[in-house]
């Protein structure tokens, strides 16, 4: 039992002394270009001012359909948790935008 | 919407991709989420990743394609999944001037270059690294947030030092209660909550917990935290803070908003509750669940009826090993003991094997579920949650046998 407690530790954490240390190197990489908007629905140009500054759009695209209720509280939590900068009026613009987009049919 | 040939190119890419070498761009999985929108563009244009499923842009979120799974334990870091919450991420790194930053409630702050790193003894552990949102596009009913499919983890062998060495080198104060852990990432808007993740100080002496310069024995690629990154073996990724630049030993438990308000689960066995259920206590999210998913065949295969077939997959065991693996021919009702392949540690996956028999033709269902050292057993019915987070309910693959 307790060569068995041994070889489980052993296989935890093996200390490895005759690896080669490893060349920390300065890297500078690019992320691809990211140039896709929103397609046409009711206010997609305000969307497209709003929604883009912090995301991407298949961030949204890709969500399952959602009722309007649930676009709604998604829509507060991008300005009330993650601080984006939506105004008053722009808010039922873009979740108007939501529902008519993708939400599940009526 | 979801045709045959993408359940084939979704299960089989590996093979689809070895027949079709001239197609330019290979479609992509559909993944089959109830309520639909589960496709997904392939994409190989991210820094050192390989063909990922793309499911978000910026920030980045990269999802392993599945059958990569089948090709062994380890998953090569170009095809390890990548998920960021800020899109304001470094694409440079200066490795002259990276610090690591040791304060807080310690007899000596530290300023760690990384060759400091090196003088701290070298460990390495193997390690599934898993979204707490893994598969969460499977939820029902559905819940909003990144919709991975069964690809948001990986396993590798991570290299590094010990943060109980790291933080014995600072000398931890006898009031310490919790560490935090920032990396570089930050919110494109000033006041954006910076994404920081807290351990209780019993947690981050743990021998297994370690800060990670090597993967799979090479530099971690830049989205997965080069140069450096914590390593939290048996939690889910959450708390594997990426471009690691600051360590905070704290007096007080951390209610920065990603402790207190996100990456919060039930306090329930496997994370369950009902929607729209009041009163449930909510705790951050801690331990992995046991998984286990077959990687040879995809949903919709063909088998001969009446004849062995055989089945290979992985498992994990979540935050202990994997006891055993169970294989079933008939949805679950009757139960096959699997083969193990080599262990190589308590929070690896681990390969099992399995020459199984088919029934008569006809449709049938193939599963698989792993009960880990603890004795935890993978569940029969889906756990659910508001945020979507540790799925872990018995894998099915339906078959057509001929």
């Amino acid at each position: 039992m307790k060569r068995f407690f041994l070889i489980g530790a052993a296989a935890l954490l093996i200390p490895a002394l005759s690896a080669a240390a490893p060349a920390f190197k300065s890297v500078q990489l690019e992320f691809p270009p990211d140039t896709a908007s929103f397609p046409d629905g009711p206010n997609v140009k305000i969307v497209n001012q709003n929604c883009l500054a912090c995301h991407s759009a298949d961030m949204v695209l890709d969500q399952p359909l959602l009722p309007r209720a649930t676009w709604a509280a998604e829509v507060a939590k991008m300005r009330t948790t993650y601080k984006a900068p939506l105004k008053d009026e722009d808010m039922p613009l873009i979740v108007d935008y939501l529902a008519a987009t993708h939400a599940p049919p009526q | 919407m979801r045709s045959r040939r993408a359940i084939l190119v979704e299960g089989g890419s590996a093979l689809a991709l070895a027949a079709t070498p001239s197609l330019a761009a290979p479609q992509g999985p559909d993944f089959p989420f109830p309520g639909g929108e589960g496709a997904r563009p392939l994409t190989k244009d991210f820094p050192q990743k390989g063909i990922m499923v793309l499911q978000r842009s910026r920030p980045p979120m990269l999802e392993t394609p599945f059958s990569d799974f089948d090709k062994g334990v380890f998953t090569p870091n170009d095809k390890f999944f990548v998920r960021w919450h800020w899109s304001d991420i470094p694409t440079e790194i200066d490795a002259k001037a990276y610090r690591l930053a040791v304060r807080g409630q310690v007899q000596n702050e530290l300023s760690l270059a990384l060759p400091d790193l090196l003088k701290f003894p070298r460990v390495e552990i193997a390690a599934v690294n898993q979204c707490s949102g893994n598969s969460r596009g499977f939820f029902e009913p559905r819940v909003a947030g990144g919709q991975w499919g069964n690809g948001a983890m990986g396993n590798a062998r991570w290299a590094g030092v010990r943060l109980r060495d790291v933080l014995e080198k600072a000398g931890i104060k006898s009031n310490a209660v919790a560490v935090r852990f920032t990396g570089l990432d930050k919110a494109p808007v000033s006041d954006g909550p910076q994404f920081k993740k807290s351990l209780g100080i019993d947690h981050a002496r743990q021998p297994e917990v370690l800060i990670a310069y090597a993967m799979n024995g090479k530099a971690l690629p830049l989205l997965n935290g080069y140069p450096i990154r914590l390593v939290v073996p048996g939690w889910y990724s959450t708390y594997w803070v990426k471009m690691l630049s600051d360590i905070e030993v704290l007096d007080a438990p951390d209610d920065n908003f990603w402790m207190k308000t996100a990456y919060l689960i039930p306090d329930t066995p496997h994370a369950d509750m009902k929607p729209g259920q009041a009163g449930v206590a909510m705790v951050p999210i801690n331990r992995m669940l046991p998984r286990s998913f077959i990687t040879n065949l995809a949903p919709g295969a063909r088998l001969k009826a009446g004849a062995r077939a055989s089945l290979r997959g992985l498992a994990l065991g979540g935050d202990s090993g994997v006891a055993k693996v169970e294989v079933s021919a008939d949805g679950g009702r009757t139960w096959q003991v699997a083969k193990l392949g080599a262990d190589e540690g308590p929070y690896s996956f681990r390969r099992w094997t399995a020459d199984l028999a088919m029934g008569g033709a006809g449709q049938a269902v193939l599963a698989v579920r792993c009960t880990n050292t603890a004795g935890d057993v993978q569940p029969d019915q889906a756990n659910w949650n508001g945020s979507g987070y540790m799925r872990n309910v018995i894998e099915q693959t339906p078959v057509t046998l001929v």
